[in-house]
């Protein structure tokens, strides 16, 4: 089952809330270095997989594998499987009491016991890295939406993770703000880090998947490079939901 | 444009300066005052005060701070700040406890919550004082009669506030976005480090004015503990009515004292809040 160049690997996928099942049997390889984007309606799971990916949520039945360990096994450490997934939120989720600098240097310190010099040090190095080493000793209530969720990046960077996941990371800015953000994440992808991402921006997925995912009610309906999925879906849903976001 | 700004000064004009004047605090204060000036010209509020306050003992039985404010004042403080740090620590390990996925933990807080929530307050003063510690003294071998009342008196209101408080630390912990403990967990970190590191720091800043609530709540509050013949203020305006018929003068004497102490606490409070509302 296992290929050694997968680094993410989710087996029949089951996730139900309650009486509603939101995952409905979704497997899925990541290799290394592969950057994988999630589409489809709201509600058609895709969240839910990528949230499973990191143990955010725990799947009703199915297994995810990262790096081949378990993560649902009893054994697993998750967090320590947790330092290398970096999570990005859609509503940033930075940490209010603590400035950009703090933000970016606790879990350094706490979860890899680097000291504070250190950390630091790391931490300045990714925000140079997103483009905002200048408000270090802001709040995060005094930037905007798009150097927070630059910030968050930078967070999750700092940790040396194999893998980012995005979960809707544009879906909360205003417009003006989406490109410095993708601006980051295209950069990431052409460094070679692997990406799960779960967005609406199709300018994104085109320059930067090597594989789009489109996803409906629960399932996978359709897996492609971008280009193929785009202009030459195979199922009637894909080719409906693509009609409805492309078509203008 | 100008009529509206006209209308505007018009209304200032009309004496909105005695409209926002704290007509309430004036009175409070006149109150105070009065009170002040008669304690201080009249022999027989003089003397009233002198005892509620408890001069009792010479200046070299007591720490100087202690002979200066009067002891009766000193175990009112004292009572009040002693239980109230312990009732913040007993508050937020209930209030911990009501949130935790632990089935025995969770019970055991909402049972201690409840049961405390559910009995006069006064009534849990006789208890614990009379029946909670003379029990926990004979399950580990202690002398009961070596407690002092004022330590039963701490230990009861550490009790009850803290039920109190279990509830307003949950509020607060629950006043925090999910999102901030998924993506302290996202990073690794122990369900334990985002508490203590991500959830609490923002939750105590939110539930700051709550606690100081409480705390002028238990300063009050700590007036019960006279029903255990600890000398604080209460029981001494309560011992010098007795002995002298003088009712009005120790009981306006205390109240007056009650009120000084609380509206201090408050104003001190409502400046607090505000400093901490422009750095939100």
């Amino acid at each position: 089952m296992f290929d050694s160049n997968d680094v993410i690997l989710i087996d029949d996928l089951h996730k139900y809330f309650g009486y509603v099942q939101a995952v409905k049997g979704v497997s899925l390889r990541v290799r290394q270095g592969e950057v994988v984007v999630i589409v489809g309606p709201s509600g058609s799971g895709k969240s839910t997989v990528l949230r499973c990916i990191n143990h955010l949520e725990v799947p009703t039945s199915g297994a995810v594998y990262i790096d081949g360990i378990h993560l649902e096994s009893k054994k697993t450490d998750i967090n320590k499987v947790r330092t290398e997934v970096g999570m990005v939120f859609q509503q940033f989720n930075l940490f209010p009491h603590l400035t950009t600098l703090e933000n970016v240097t606790i879990a350094q310190q706490l979860v890899r016991k680097r000291g504070k010099e250190e950390a630091v040090r790391i931490a300045m190095e990714q925000l140079e890295r997103v483009g905002i080493p200048e408000k270090a000793s802001a709040y995060p209530r005094q930037l905007s939406g798009g150097q927070q969720q630059r910030v968050a990046i930078a967070r999750s960077l700092a940790m040396n993770p194999k893998i980012m996941l995005f979960d809707e990371p544009t879906s909360a800015l205003d417009p003006e703000m989406i490109k410095e953000v993708l601006d980051v994440m295209l950069l990431l992808a052409k460094e070679g880090m692997t990406m799960v991402v779960v967005t609406h921006e199709m300018g994104f997925a085109r320059a930067a998947a090597d594989r789009v995912v489109f996803m409906d009610d629960g399932v996978v309906v359709e897996t492609a490079a971008p280009d193929d999925l785009f202009t030459n879906p195979q199922h009637d849903r894909t080719k409906l939901f693509f009609s409805k976001i492309l078509g203008h | 444009m100008a009529a509206v700004e006209k209308q505007a000064n018009k209304q200032s004009a009309d004496g909105s300066i005695w409209r926002e004047l704290p007509w309430w605090l004036i009175a409070i204060i006149v109150f105070l005052i009065t009170m002040g000036i008669l304690i201080f010209v009249q022999e027989e509020f003089n003397r009233a005060f002198l005892f509620v306050k408890g001069e009792l003992g010479s200046l070299e039985d007591f720490p100087d701070l202690v002979a200066m404010i009067g002891k009766g004042i000193s175990v009112t403080i004292y009572t009040t700040l002693v239980a109230f740090t312990f009732s913040l620590l007993l508050g937020l390990l209930a209030g911990l406890g009501r949130i935790s996925s632990n089935v025995i933990l969770r019970n055991l807080a909402i049972f201690y919550v409840e049961f405390v929530r559910g009995v006069p307050t006064l009534v849990l003063i006789f208890t614990v004082a009379f029946v909670l510690v003379p029990w926990i003294a004979e399950l580990i071998g202690g002398e009961n009669s070596g407690v002092s009342m004022n330590s039963r008196a701490i230990i009861a209101l550490a009790v009850i506030y803290g039920a109190f408080l279990a509830e307003i630390f949950r509020a607060g912990i629950e006043s925090i976005s999910r999102g901030q403990m998924e993506a302290a967990r996202s990073l690794g970190m122990t369900h334990g480090q985002a508490m203590r590191y991500i959830i609490l720091p923002q939750a105590i800043r939110n539930i700051l004015p709550a606690l100081g609530n409480d705390f002028i709540a238990m300063l009050k509050d700590s007036s019960l503990v006279s029903v255990l013949a600890v000398r604080d203020i209460t029981q001494q305006a309560r011992l010098y009515a007795g002995s002298t018929f003088r009712f009005r003068e120790s009981y306006l004497i205390l109240t007056f004292l009650y009120l000084g102490m609380t509206l201090t606490l408050s104003l001190l409070l409502r400046w607090f809040e505000r400093r901490l509302g422009k750095n939100v």
